[in-house]
């Protein structure tokens, strides 16, 4: 890596300045995607702000929803005993991105700035209708995903919480690429006060999106059976020396059914 | 003196565990010398171009470096390029085409990865940010990647020398007879496959350190290597030209090698010349991306398979035409893999009467291809059992009834096949019948039944295979083209209290080497286990050595040792029977003693070797004081390990995913010094067949980009992906050497990965499948089961 500054505030307000100050300034979660872009020299930041000491970890479980801070990472909410309780697909989602190691170290709040093409939590996050909350704003989840890589964070805007209110039921499958067990495709499909929720993840060239068939047939009739026969364009989805486009649409159908099914 | 004994067959724990497990090895990034610098290399990023021009001036004038060498400060020095290891003749008696393989690029790069200048600054880092400005001009060339590409007429030429992009046009066998036996023949099966090609991905990188002291001109290499000697000669003699005495090559701990390590890398001889010319040590070390591009790749063969078989499905002959890919350049062994490791074990384990086998190697603009795990023979294995299967397929005989009708039997060793090799001894027949007893392969109906009732395609598959390892006679490999010897050198040294240490040519890097020697030599000479010591991996500290490759450790290594300890007793006994005042020819050693046969008078192994060293009573005019022996011993063939695989998959039809649910092998390695350490050989072999048969492959682009180029796409196996891999051993022993064994290194890696897709294919069989080319992915068998289902037909029969 390149060499850099660092800096570690306990105040949020400290570190939206450096941020804002500093255009090639950039903060620094659980480093599981930071730290390797660094390594390869992909990145070369003048300042690296550590969020770690803002205090934005813990898990807050009310009647109807549930609110994770920015920098808790994925053990914790795999393994909270009121995430499980709550909302069990979203504990199952995060026991099931990368190994442990991963686990412990990368935080909700990363996965969701970063937003990866083919990282689980935006499925979450968009089939759920789940709230981010950051250091200026808060912001729905249907305006939040915005391509890959993209989101409607604003240059040094920090993400300081998710919101997401209890589904009736909700259930996650994800595809595992074989060599990187990133989701190859994930669905998220949660049955919610506002209607039949399904998002994608992995399988877009575009990222996370929400699965419109597949969300009316099920708001009719919440059964496997009922997109048995729907399927998938393969249009704009990715294809790789993994999968073609014409495997990921398939198994945006297959998985969906069975997260039907687990529900 | 009552310490525990641990003998010949007990699963002794491996001493070497304590320091790897608790994060104490010494590997070679661990090690530093006062006055280090570091190199980085800079590397092509094009497959195929020509160097127009190299800047290294911004390089040079950046903070801490010591300097910046291209080729030409090589040329300058009179350095040579990387040796091959081994001729190859054409079918017209021409040799191979040895293109030059210069130690940085000169004027063309030929594959991604190729290094093309060397950096050298007070840090890595400094290294790594001088070498960002360097400027290199390319004027790219087309490239060709893939087999097909490199053959086909017009292809662009990786090297200007070879027509063709063809290294050699090899045969072996008796053609006339194949095509007058394929003549006569009731049934043709022919078979169309592909070895995939594999990154090694030895858990530690690559890395070198050269060192060179002015006062004594002597220069050290210390290198990730499986084999310091063969280093030495080749980085000594051909490459920078220094001769033994002032070279020391040394191997500390290496993480696995599987073949990668074998060879002379580029990276050596950078850093040694270097430490030359700026009299500091020089530092380079992979990280794993340049292993990726680097590290010599394996496998990668396409081949066409025909066996002509007569009413009762007797094998009459067998025809076999192989393209092997073997990169940009001839890495040490490679001309050795596709031929004399590969085409002279295509009789298997059958008495096909008649085969003939072209090879034709060709170049291509990717990483040099070399041995891997097994090297060749799982190429030939891979191809005969899925022939074997495909034929029970086209002919309706049961696979496990052809295999039996056609194996060489019991009573026929030794064996002369008609492709040189002449196996020694083995029981195909009771490793078949012990794995199927394993497996349950009667129960499978019905498993596949109950697997079925959820949804699920089970099948299972089998593989018989033997294989030569062991290498092995020095007079047979250089006939056969090898361009050094191939024997083993034990030196062991009794110490004045009859502790010893064992000085070996061999090397380990994960084997347990330090254990089973230290076994052998403890039951042998009648001492504690914790008495021995092995040391390995040092050329000024071991006479000789040729390494550890193709599973020939304990069979040319361990054998030297019994031969120097046959020095050690013998002269024992002279010292005992004078001592004793008995004729040598009544003393007796047995148990660590030395005994007047028929008596009870007797010395111990201890009291013998302080005599030795303090020779006061001491027949001093007919033997020398000491006791410390050497055995060079040169094997009279290869070694025949065979066995049985048996492995039980399901495949998901809705996703195309493979799950391995079953795994038996019964191998025949020969006598077994400690069974734990043989089974987890085996365990490690089998999760790499499964890999290279499920998952793993170096996938290049049409660009000659390498698209598998990190862990991220490139599919290592997983704990996850294995399942309980069951082990058991038939034993024959070997005839020709002392301790009857065999090897056990790369049979797991040789007889699996056609046992997983014959397996694979049986779950797939009511869709029409006849043949699946590795890795069995799940878009593969997804798309197979689509395509089949869209037409029901039987696919892809191409028997004729
Ligand atoms: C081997 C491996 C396997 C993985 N497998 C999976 C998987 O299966 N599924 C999956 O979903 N993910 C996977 N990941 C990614 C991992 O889950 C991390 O969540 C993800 O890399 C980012 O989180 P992080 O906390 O590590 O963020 P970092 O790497 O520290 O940061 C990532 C980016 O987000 C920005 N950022 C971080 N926090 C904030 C914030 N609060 N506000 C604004 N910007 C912020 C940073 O500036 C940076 O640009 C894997 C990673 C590895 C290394």
């Amino acid at each position: 890596m390149y060499d850099f500054a660092y800096e570690k505030p306990t105040a949020l307000a400290a570190a939206v300045a450096s941020l804002a100050g500093d255009m090639d300034a950039k903060a620094l979660a659980g480093g599981q995607t930071f730290i390797p872009v660094l390594k390869q020299r992909l990145n070369k930041p003048t300042t690296v702000v550590d969020l770690a000491a803002l205090g934005l970890v813990g898990i807050t479980v009310t009647a109807d929803s549930v609110t994770i801070g920015a920098m808790t990472t994925h053990g914790e909410v795999a393994l909270s005993a009121a995430v499980q309780k709550a909302i069990p697909a979203l504990a199952n989602l995060a026991s099931m991105i990368g190994d442990w190691q991963v686990r412990h170290r990368g935080t909700i709040g990363g996965s969701l700035a970063n937003n990866d093409p083919s990282a689980c939590y935006p499925s979450a996050v968009l089939a759920l209708g789940a709230t981010i909350v950051t250091d200026r704003r808060s912001i729905a989840a249907d305006d939040y995903f915005q391509g890959m890589f993209t989101t409607a964070l604003e240059q040094g805007e920090i993400i300081t919480k998710v919101i997401f209110p209890i589904p009736q039921k909700a259930a996650y499958q994800k595809f595992r690429n074989p060599a990187s067990r990133y989701a190859m495709v994930g669905v998220f499909v949660a049955k919610t006060a506002a209607g039949v929720r399904v998002a994608v993840t992995g399988a877009a060239q575009g990222g996370v999106f929400r699965h419109a068939a597949f969300e009316a047939a099920l708001s009719a009739n919440f059964s496997p059976d009922a997109i048995a026969g729907i399927a998938t364009s393969a249009d704009d989805l990715n294809s790789d020396i993994h999968a073609s486009a014409e495997y990921r649409a398939h198994l945006i159908g297959v998985m969906a059914k069975r997260a039907v099914a687990g529900t | 003196m009552n310490a525990i004994f641990e003998g010949i067959g007990a699963s002794v724990r491996r001493k070497e565990d304590l320091r790897f497990l608790s994060g104490r090895g010494h590997y070679t990034d661990d090690m530093n010398r006062p006055g280090q610098t570091h190199c980085v290399l800079k590397r092509s990023d094009r497959p195929h171009a020509i160097i127009t021009s190299i800047d290294t001036s911004a390089a040079r004038a950046a903070p801490g470096v010591v300097a910046v060498f291209t080729h030409a400060d090589l040329d300058a020095d009179g350095v040579g390029g990387v040796p091959c290891g081994w001729q190859i003749h054409s079918k017209d008696g021409s040799p191979m085409v040895e293109p030059g393989h210069p130690v940085l690029a000169t004027g063309r790069v030929r594959h991604v990865g190729d290094p093309v200048v060397a950096v050298i600054a007070e840090t890595r880092q400094q290294a790594r940010n001088a070498a960002e400005l360097l400027v290199i001009d390319y004027q790219d060339l087309p490239a060709v990647a893939h087999i097909a590409d490199a053959i086909a007429p017009g292809a662009a030429l990786v090297q200007e020398a070879a027509a063709g992009n063809t290294c050699f046009d090899w045969h072996i066998g008796d053609k006339d007879l194949v095509d007058a036996a394929f003549a006569r023949a009731t049934h043709r099966v022919k078979l169309d496959l592909t070895n995939n090609r594999l990154v090694p991905n030895a858990m530690e990188p690559r890395a070198a350190i050269g060192d060179y002291d002015a006062m004594s001109g002597d220069y050290t290499l210390i290198t990730t290597s499986q084999n310091p000697h063969v280093i030495r000669l080749l980085m000594g003699a051909f490459v920078l030209h220094i001769p033994e005495h002032r070279l020391r090559v040394l191997a500390p701990d290496v993480g696995g090698g599987f073949g990668s390590k074998i060879y002379h890398y580029a990276e050596e001889a950078i850093v040694t010349w270097a430490a030359g010319k700026l009299k500091r040590p020089v530092k380079w070390t992979a990280d794993r991306s340049e292993a990726f591009m680097s590290d010599a790749h394996g496998r990668d063969h396409a081949s066409t398979a025909e066996m002509a078989l007569d009413a009762e499905g007797n094998f009459l002959a067998l025809r076999v035409a192989t393209v092997a890919n073997l990169g940009a350049y001839l890495s040490t062994f490679a001309p050795a893999v596709p031929t004399y490791l590969s085409a002279t074990l295509l009789a298997g384990v059958y008495k096909t009467p008649a085969i003939y086998a072209e090879v034709r190697a060709i170049f291509t603009n990717t990483v040099p291809v070399d041995a891997y795990r097994g090297a060749g023979r799982p190429e030939s294995t891979f191809l005969l059992e899925r022939l074997l299967d495909t034929i029970a397929h086209d002919t309706g005989i049961d696979r496990i009834e052809l295999r039996r009708r056609n194996f060489i039997p019991t009573d026929a060793f030794p064996y002369q096949t008609p492709v040189a090799l002449q196996y020694d001894s083995g029981d195909y027949v009771s490793t078949l019948n012990a794995a199927l007893k394993a497996a349950d392969w009667d129960g499978f109906a019905a498993r596949r039944a109950e697997a079925k009732a959820r949804g699920k395609l089970r099948g299972i598959g089998v593989s018989t295979y033997v294989e030569a390892c062991g290498i092995a006679p020095s007079k047979l490999v250089g006939a056969l083209g090898a361009r050094a010897a191939l024997y083993e050198v034990a030196q062991i040294r009794v110490h004045p209290t009859g502790s010893v240490t064992v000085f070996t040519g061999t090397h380990s890097h994960g084997q347990g080497h330090e254990t089973t020697f230290a076994q052998l030599v403890a039951s042998q000479l009648g001492v504690p286990f914790e008495n021995v010591d092995i040391v390995h991996g040092d050329t000024n500290k071991i006479p000789f050595g040729m390494g550890t490759y193709g599973s020939r450790s304990l069979a040319v290594g361990g054998t030297a040792m019994v031969k120097a300890m046959d020095k050690i007793i013998a002269k024992g006994k002279k010292i005992a029977a004078h001592l004793l005042e008995a004729s040598v020819d009544d003393i007796e050693f047995a148990n660590g003693n030395f005994t007047v046969a028929g008596t009870d008078r007797a010395k111990s192994f201890g009291e013998i070797a302080l005599t030795a060293y303090v020779p006061h009573n001491y027949p001093i005019e007919d033997i020398e004081p000491g006791l410390e022996e050497t055995a060079f011993y040169d094997p009279a063939n290869f070694t025949f390990p065979g066995g049985c695989h048996v492995c039980e998959v399901e495949v998901d039809p809705e996703t195309g995913v493979t799950t391995v649910v079953n795994f038996t092998a019964v191998d025949d390695v020969g006598r077994v010094i400690n069974p734990m350490i043989v089974e987890g050989q085996i365990q490690g072999g089998v999760a790499q067949g499964i890999g290279q048969a499920l998952l793993e492959n170096a996938v290049y682009d049409e660009q000659g980009q390498l698209v598998s180029g990190s862990f991220m796409d490139y599919t290592m196996p997983r704990a996850d992906n294995l399942p309980n891999i069951s082990v058991g051993t038939e034993t024959t022993l070997c005839t020709h050497n002392a301790l009857g064994v065999k090897g056990c290194g790369e049979v797991g890696a040789i007889g699996s990965p056609p046992a997983v897709i014959n397996a694979v294919v049986d779950a797939l069989k009511d869709y029409g499948v006849r043949h699946v080319n590795m890795p069995a992915t799940s878009q593969k068998l997804w798309q197979i089961i689509q395509d089949s289902s869209a037409q029901p037909a039987v696919a892809n029969l191409s028997s004729n």
